[in-house]
């Protein structure tokens, strides 16, 4: 098979085509959960700062742990991208280069 | 708190300093003896970092003097406002994550231009992408050459200019000698350094508070009110807060010199994983950062803060004295100079492999140099663009500067961001309409920012708002005057003091009808030029098909998504 393999073969193959399609879906699913969370934030401090002042205990408003909590699910969002890449991506990766002789 | 040494001679801090610069110095022997003559070893490392350390040289790259010693000032003055701009600097990793980093890695070889160039034209795309990068570099590098010089000035006591020229002969010889490899090493050493001073700080502060964050706030909150734990005045507009966001969170993936990172690991895995490291250890920064902040407001308190440096920039370093004493002073206000010197040679590096890899080679020689010739230029670009900081930090010496680092994000996220996005993403994209969107981007951001609040009004027509709040500020004390005086004569009707205060407010509404207005609404002009960038880009590509790009993009995609023929 090696050397008869064209790009057009594994553009055309079907392995190939899913890992296109699932690496676009995540990367935009959560670019968008990224972008809800980070101007949803804004969008609190602009639109309801009563909201934010509110106390959770006899000190501390919410405000501060959602803040701090944005910042904690931006990465934990960075860390679900790489799990799924180090699982599925790189799985199909390596079916498909091994497919078409690496 | 008893008397602070801060911008005295501190020999402890010279000495952790000089240790700092003697460590690094070592190691840029040692990466010029492992060779930096070809290009991939002079740019790129030899791709030769890991992951995890590629994820501590980013986060040393990012984590400039300014935004350690800035955010705790800024939280330890305007308390929860400081929080929320911290958040602003971290929201840009995932978006590096999501869209950029691995394309990035397999599409590339130095610089983020050649992705923007591989399938389109390669000397219209380089000429923008490298006037793009520049003009980024040059914003960023003049705001963190003025900072240290101010910086080493308020801490070390060292005049102004010396301060300047000791960081920039340093980081010309960090990476005239050792390349990539040695200003990774720095970025790495300074991570680490930065990280463990501040998590010290935030264990001596928590250690004070029984280590409860509640009873920390619970303090603040009773020294300055509940007021101190809420968002207050800093975000009043909320199209501007959408604007500076847009430009804080797109600006952070279209840096080059943290773009350029991603060419020093083997493959997209470790690029990947790169920026999970990084993002987790800026994350965690920030929050040591504010906890410092609001630790410093309750420990050091604000007149203290104030009093030495109205902008609150050494909150961290007196808390560090109150807390650690003249040794634990001395080794932050060296963890501080190390960060202002590793993040100015990361700059200056990228700034160099834009003129080198992209202007000369890719423009001026078409692509044709061999190695060794490249490497010379890109040499003699670090050396000029050294030496332009060195004299940019001393002509900008004692200038408002703080507006510049905002514009360098501004004209990340405009200039560079769209352009790579939609080289990655989209199939139609042109060279007719990558040159425009950069160009657009490019011109937006900066004409902006100059009409803006920010520089019209504040910069450019300074000394007339103030001349004008002066002459407010005076009126209102004078009527106040008057009526007491009014008052305390006695039989004054009330009428009289309404007409008396009806005139004064229409005296002020006149001056304040003088005070300059600015051209642009917005302080940061992020929203507009980022969304004029990919407009036009999307605009000028749809009227301008491109065959060759069109078939290549396919091409492209075997390179993009699994890595073959990735360099």
């Amino acid at each position: 098979m090696e050397g008869k393999v064209t790009k057009q073969d594994i553009l055309n193959d079907s392995d190939f085509k899913e890992l296109t399609q699932q690496k676009k879906t995540i990367s935009v699913m959560l670019t968008i959960i990224e972008l809800i969370l980070y101007f949803g934030f804004i969008a609190l401090i602009a639109f309801n700062k009563p909201f934010l002042a509110s106390k959770i205990t006899s000190t501390i408003t919410i405000g501060i742990p959602i803040a701090i909590g944005t910042i904690i699910l931006s990465w934990v969002l960075t860390g679900i991208y790489v799990r799924w890449a180090n699982n599925k991506y790189d799985a199909l990766v390596s079916k498909v280069k091994e497919k078409f002789g690496g | 708190m008893q008397e602070t040494i801060i911008g005295q001679t501190n020999p402890l801090a010279i000495a952790f300093f000089l240790l700092f610069v003697i460590s690094t110095l070592a190691i840029t022997y040692w990466a010029a003896n492992k060779r930096t003559r070809t290009t991939k070893e002079f740019y790129a490392a030899g791709r030769s970092i890991t992951g995890f350390q590629n994820g501590l040289a980013l986060a040393g790259d990012y984590m400039s003097a300014a935004s350690f010693l800035g955010i705790a000032g800024l939280v330890s003055t305007r308390g929860y406002d400081g929080l929320i701009y911290s958040v602003g600097w971290l929201v840009g990793w995932p978006i590096i994550m999501f869209l950029i980093s691995e394309p990035l890695r397999n599409l590339g070889k130095y610089t983020f231009a050649d992705v923007v160039a591989y399938r389109l034209q390669q000397r219209p795309i380089r000429a923008a992408a490298a006037t793009g990068s520049l003009v980024t570099v040059l914003f960023y590098l003049v705001a963190q050459m003025v900072g240290a010089g101010t910086l080493i000035k308020l801490m070390f006591g060292f005049p102004f200019e010396v301060a300047i020229i000791v960081v920039g002969t340093l980081m010309i010889s960090y990476v005239l000698f050792g390349g990539m490899l040695a200003t990774t090493w720095v970025q790495i050493i300074k991570a680490v350094m930065l990280l463990g001073g501040a998590t010290l700080l935030v264990i001596l502060t928590l250690a004070q508070f029984g280590f409860e964050y509640g009873t920390l706030f619970g303090a603040a909150a009773k020294q300055y009110g509940d007021k101190f734990l809420e968002p207050g005045g800093l975000v009043t507009n909320p199209i501007d807060a959408f604007s500076l966001g847009i430009a804080l969170m797109f600006g952070t993936a279209g840096l080059p010199h943290i773009l350029m990172r991603f060419y020093t690991v083997p493959d997209a895995k470790e690029a990947r994983k790169s920026v999970f490291y990084a993002t987790g250890f800026i994350g965690y920064f920030y929050i040591l950062t504010v906890t410092i902040g609001f630790g410093a407001a309750v420990l050091v308190g604000q007149k203290v803060i104030m009093g030495i440096d109205k902008g609150g920039n050494m909150a961290a370093p007196l808390l560090a004295e109150v807390l650690g004493g003249t040794v634990f002073l001395g080794f932050l206000a060296a963890v501080a100079f190390a960060t202002i010197l590793a993040v100015v040679t990361g700059l200056t590096l990228a700034g160099a492999s834009a003129l080198s890899h992209d202007l000369y080679v890719g423009v001026l020689r078409r692509g044709v140099a061999n190695e060794k010739e490249e490497v010379k230029v890109a040499k003699a670009a670090m050396i000029c663009l050294g030496i332009a900081a060195i004299l940019l930090g001393i002509l900008f010496k004692g200038e408002n500067v703080a507006f510049m680092v905002g514009l360098a994000f501004a004209v990340a996220a405009s200039a560079n961001f769209p352009a790579l996005l939609m080289s990655i993403m989209w199939k139609k994209f042109t060279t007719k309409g990558a040159v425009a969107s950069i160009y657009t981007g490019l011109t937006l951001a900066v004409v902006l920012i100059v009409l803006s609040p920010t520089v019209w009004v504040d910069i450019i027509h300074g000394k007339e708002k103030k001349a004008i709040e002066t002459q407010i500020k005076d009126l209102d004390v004078q009527s106040k005057q008057r009526i007491e005086m009014l008052q305390r004569q006695g039989g004054l009707s009330e009428t009289a003091i309404a007409a008396e205060k009806a005139q004064v407010e229409a005296k002020t509404e006149e001056l304040n009808a003088q005070m300059p207005k600015a051209i642009f609404p917005l302080k940061n002009p992020g929203l507009i030029s980022m969304a004029a960038a990919f407009l036009v880009g999307i605009f000028v590509s749809l009227l301008s098909s491109e065959k060759t790009a069109e078939e290549k993009f396919e091409e492209e995609k075997l390179r993009s998504y699994i890595g073959i023929g990735a360099e």
